[in-house]
């Protein structure tokens, strides 16, 4: 699950890159996806639409970020959710609520909990471990995924807490963005999925317009996570990444 | 003695005036014990039914553990000494693990409880018999409400996922190999029992516990650091707690009921007195004291009391023996709503409800009785034997 914010992260920030002439090693494409995470600073708009049995529902916000150590975000819709804000400063989340004007620490077994009902956790928001810090990768061939030639790499934990103990992840060989992940838990049962569509450049970077996140264990039609605009490098008071600007 | 026969006889002689006095009054008297009868029936069948499936004598929790905040179970386990494990040996104690997980029960998602525990127990009547069978799988045995929340039947297999020690996300099958009736919802609601090896061995606390369950003995057991012992009582708080505010409740029931029959023996001693004047009169003519007239009215009025007993033992008895034995049915199981209550209710009579309520009624009969009758004290003989209204 963490891997969904390294990824949308990535996915962001990632820079053309050129396809080398061989297979790459598995830690090497790591690498370059790590890479990539790091960022100076971007604000973008999305709308997340969570899938449930029977009915779905839209949540936009919108976020600012400074690396990957610093961000703010402020939902805008629905009602019910309007005005909720989070600010995430290196370890630590607060979200402040306008309905009980109270801001609180998400901590501790809390940060487990979905955000908004989506298939994202609080832990996964949190996540900026570096993927190559945590698995071995090893590049097991190439598939094409919506078209797209992709190096295939199985990753497998080699420390002990992460969430997910092997993951599948297909790499776009020309541009270094994952475009499919499917992540396992230790007895091998696929338990997530995730999918991007759309993948666009703007102001030089490819970046997707749409990302899909499917818990395989559950039946409905997941989360959709849409990029509707982003801006790279853009200024951002610093006044933003503090407890003050929640209220 | 003179005023108890006396009154006895002015009673029966009465007659239909008396006989219904009688019935209205043993009609509250049945109802009073009727509905205490059900609540310490209820209260007996609960907390019976509560220690042989989950109290046990007592248990042993670890320090970080609150069983009504689920967000704990990650951190409240430890190890267990080897006093401890000598005691689950010698089947003083259970270990019962717990973690929480999730199951996907037809491709719906459903967050549950994780509860390990020794497939060999005896101490508690989960049947985790079942659990020491060799399938595809993890046997679990879960509740009938949980199985029947959940859409599970015997034989059914369902995803089940969790997190070991570590955060990292594990997920196989579990099997369901029994399914359990109990009136305790707080081990069915929610929830899913696995072999206790198994839960060890899949979120990698060998040998780790959450709380210990103690026989239901007053043998001595040790304190053992890291732990708090939970006493029996301390755990059956909330069915103590239920039956308090059931009993609260109903008692205005018992005091309409009782009013409204103290207010007949009111109005007929009232009565008595206005229009038995003349008889007051010759009774003082003949030689006995105010005081004496006063305690004959006053017996009079309490005898109805006694006559009730009577007459409510009668039509009472059959009704409490029929239903004690066979039981009240009322078509809700304490798991619809989440208490501890069986869907048959065998009502408990004991002596002291009866004594007591007895005593009660006649008290209270007799004090109503007196009040009219202390006019007789302020009578004028003269005046009362001509039958003057005074």
């Amino acid at each position: 699950m963490h891997s969904m914010k390294a990824q949308l992260t990535s996915l962001l920030l990632l820079f053309p890159m050129v396809c080398p002439a061989q297979t790459p090693d598995g830690t090497e494409i790591l690498k370059r996806m790590d890479a990539n995470l790091t960022s100076d600073s971007r604000v973008f708009t999305s709308k997340m639409i969570i899938h449930g049995r029977r009915s779905s529902r839209t949540v936009e916000s919108k976020t600012w970020s400074m690396g990957d150590r610093k961000a703010f975000t402020e939902y805008l819709s629905p009602p019910r959710e309007a005005g909720t804000k989070m600010l995430k400063l290196e370890d630590a989340l607060w979200i402040y609520s306008p309905s009980t004007d109270r801001t609180i620490q998400i901590a501790g077994h809390m940060l487990k909990q979905s955000v908004m009902g989506s298939d994202l956790s609080y832990e996964d928001m949190m996540e900026d471990a570096s993927m190559a810090d945590q698995y071995e990768a090893t590049v097991t061939g190439t598939e094409q995924v919506n078209g797209r030639p992709c190096w295939v790499l199985q990753l497998e934990a080699v420390k002990e807490d992460v969430t997910y103990a092997s993951r599948k992840v297909w790499v776009d060989r020309e541009r270094y963005i994952p475009l499919k992940e499917e992540l396992y838990a230790k007895s091998g049962t696929l338990l997530k999925k995730t999918e991007v569509f759309d993948v666009k450049r703007i102001d030089g970077r490819w970046f997707p317009g749409k990302i899909v996140f499917r818990d395989m264990l559950k039946q409905g039609g997941g989360t959709e996570f849409i990029i509707e605009s982003i801006e790279f490098n853009a200024e951002i008071p610093e006044h933003l990444f503090t407890k003050a600007a929640l209220r | 003695m003179t005023a108890i026969k006396l009154a006895y006889r002015n009673l029966i002689g009465a007659g239909l005036r008396t006989w219904l006095n009688v019935i209205v009054l043993s009609f509250s008297f049945v109802m009073i014990i009727w509905m205490k009868g059900m609540l310490d029936g209820w209260d007996r069948q609960a907390r019976i039914d509560s220690i042989e499936w989950e109290t046990g004598g007592g248990q042993y929790w670890h320090e970080n553990y609150d069983p009504y905040d689920p967000f704990t179970f990650e951190d409240s386990h430890a190890p267990l000494t080897p006093e401890q494990e000598n005691l689950w040996q010698k089947g003083k104690l259970v270990p019962v693990l717990i973690t929480r997980g999730t199951i996907y029960p037809g491709g719906r998602m459903q967050n549950i409880v994780i509860k390990g525990i020794d497939v060999n127990q005896k101490l508690l009547s989960i049947p985790t018999a079942r659990l020491d069978t060799s399938v595809y799988g993890i046997p679990a045995v879960v509740g009938s409400n949980m199985a029947q929340n959940s859409r599970l039947k015997k034989g059914d297999r369902v995803v089940v996922r969790w997190r070991d020690a570590n955060g990292t996300f594990d997920a196989d099958e579990v099997v369901i190999t029994g399914i359990f009736n109990t009136t305790v919802p707080s081990i069915d609601a929610g929830q899913i029992w696995i072999p206790l090896k198994d839960l060890q061995r899949m979120t990698l606390l060998e040998n780790e516990a959450t709380l210990l369950v103690r026989d239901n003995t007053e043998a001595p057991m040790p304190a053992f650091a890291g732990w708090k012992f939970m006493e029996q009582d301390e755990l059956l708080k909330d069915i103590e707690t239920i039956i308090k505010s059931k009993t609260a409740g109903t008692s205005v029931f018992y005091m309409i009921l009782l009013l409204l029959a103290l207010l007949v023996i009111f109005d007929t001693q009232v009565l008595s007195v206005f229009r038995r004047q003349k008889e007051i009169g010759t009774y003082v003519a003949m030689g006995m004291t105010k005081k004496e007239v006063v305690t004959l009215f006053t017996v009079e009025g309490g005898m109805h009391a006694v006559l009730a007993v009577v007459v409510g033992a009668v039509y009472g008895i059959p009704l409490f023996i029929q239903q004690s034995t066979q039981g009240i049915s009322f078509g809700l199981s304490g798991q619809d709503i989440g208490i501890t209550m069986a869907e048959t209710l065998y009502p408990l009579y004991s002596m002291e409800l009866v004594i007591s309520t007895i005593f009660i009624i006649v008290v209270a009969t007799t004090f109503v009785s007196f009040i009219p009758a202390r006019k007789i004290s302020g009578m004028n003989p003269t005046e009362a034997i001509k039958g003057k209204i005074q």
